[in-house]
């Protein structure tokens, strides 16, 4: 998928992933999120590889993919309820991920009445939660309207204000102050002429 | 131990609001026990001698008809991505949602399994030893049917295979199932047979889950 890729990310850091579709965005989030195991090379934290303690990394990450992996059947507080309970953090924090997405007033209603942007909305909602240190957001933009976007945009940056990092796979330029960009279209393999 | 209780009471509300899984596991159960009589007869004599053998093997394949959708949902609507990527390691996960699969179809089965063996005329003496047997049975059920459904995760005609797959390994479990039935109805002790059956589940609960996460970890990749 790629080789000869070599970043790091620094406390408040920002990388944006680009590059044309199929060239390994989400192959790369999802390595940094444990879930496939690098052919080569190596993934740490602080120094220490991450394949030593899988449970402990997976503890610090958000991931969110292209699917909400929502419930039918489940309201909105069930459902970051449930994703609170699931990565052992208080349930304190749902209360203001339902006002930061504005989800507040849908709280009560099963998932399966929502739209595609409201759960989507919900999707993300899901990172403030839980809170970790590592987001991992892979074309987190979809279907979101522009209220959602600012909303998006602000939760980013207080995380970063915090100290907390973010890896972003995205098509739209967003405002991401000083932010690293990492355009994998440049680290594909070079294939041997056969 | 948050995650694991979060986890059985998610599976055990989504079981409840959409309901309608559980419920096809009795009626098939039930529906599959009743045909017997119409097809080998209404005689006494022989709907007792095949009682327990029809009830557990009826009561098996009822519990494979919910396996299909033991991670099959959450693997489509990327639930399970989420699930593993939580701290609580992918083996304490499955055995929470063996444990929910169970507390939703297994236990329905044991509860119905007393009423339909009456339909099938069992004698008084093994009612006891088939309703602890189906206790200590059904979990196993469960556990190996987990192995099956994480390895035919994604296939073509998943359920087929996943019958091939688990029944087979369903085996032991029947026979011992029947045998403490049949014992007790001849007058033997039944204590070895749920000994075993016993020593089926304690052999499952630790390695069943451990060879369904090995199965589901190359799903997620």
């Amino acid at each position: 998928m790629f080789e000869r890729l070599d970043f790091e990310l620094a406390p408040g850091g920002a990388l944006v992933l680009t590059g044309p579709n199929g060239s390994g965005k989400s192959s790369l989030l999802r390595l940094m999120a444990g879930l496939t195991p690098p052919h080569l090379g190596a993934l740490s934290w602080d120094g220490m590889a991450v394949a030593e303690d899988p449970a402990a990394h997976r503890a610090r990450l958000h991931l969110v993919g292209h699917q909400d992996a929502l419930k039918p059947v489940l309201t909105v507080a069930e459902t970051l309820g449930f994703s609170a309970a699931l990565r052992e953090t208080s349930p304190d924090h749902v209360p203001t991920a339902l006002r930061r997405f504005h989800l507040a007033e849908l709280a009560e209603l099963p998932c399966r009445v929502l739209s595609a942007g409201q759960r989507r909305r919900l999707a993300l909602a899901r990172i403030l939660a839980s809170p970790a240190p590592l987001w991992l957001l892979d074309e987190p933009t979809t279907g979101l309207d522009d209220a959602s976007m600012v909303d998006l945009l602000a939760a980013i940056a207080d995380h970063r204000a915090r100290g907390g990092m973010l890896a972003i796979a995205t098509h739209l330029p967003l405002p991401l102050p000083a932010a690293g960009t990492l355009s994998l279209g440049d680290f594909a393999p070079r294939r041997s002429p056969s | 131990m948050t995650a694991f209780r979060a986890l059985v009471m998610r599976d055990l509300r989504l079981a409840l609001r959409q309901g309608s899984d559980a419920a096809l596991v009795v009626a098939f159960f039930v529906l599959a026990v009743v045909l017997f009589p119409f097809g080998v007869g209404p005689e006494p004599q022989l709907l007792a001698r095949i009682a327990a053998g029809i009830v557990w093997v009826t009561a098996l394949l009822a519990a494979l008809l919910s396996l299909d959708r033991l991670f099959e949902q959450d693997y489509e609507d990327g639930s399970l991505e989420v699930i593993a990527l939580a701290p609580l390691p992918l083996e304490a996960a499955i055995l929470a949602k063996c444990l929910a699969h169970w507390l939703t179809t297994g236990l329905p089965l044991v509860v119905v399994a007393p009423a339909l063996a009456g339909l099938m005329q069992l004698e008084a003496p093994g009612y006891l030893p088939l309703v602890v047997a189906m206790a200590l049975g059904t979990p196993s059920l469960s556990l190996v049917g987990a192995v099956g459904a994480a390895l035919s995760l994604g296939a073509r005609r998943a359920g087929v295979l996943l019958s091939l797959l688990v029944l087979p390994l369903y085996i032991p479990v029947l026979i011992f199932g029947v045998a403490a039935v049949e014992q007790a109805v001849a007058g033997f002790a039944t204590r070895p047979y749920l000994l075993i059956l016993t020593a089926f589940v304690l052999a499952a609960l630790p390695l069943a889950p451990w060879a369904a996460a090995a199965a589901l970890r190359p799903a997620l990749e």
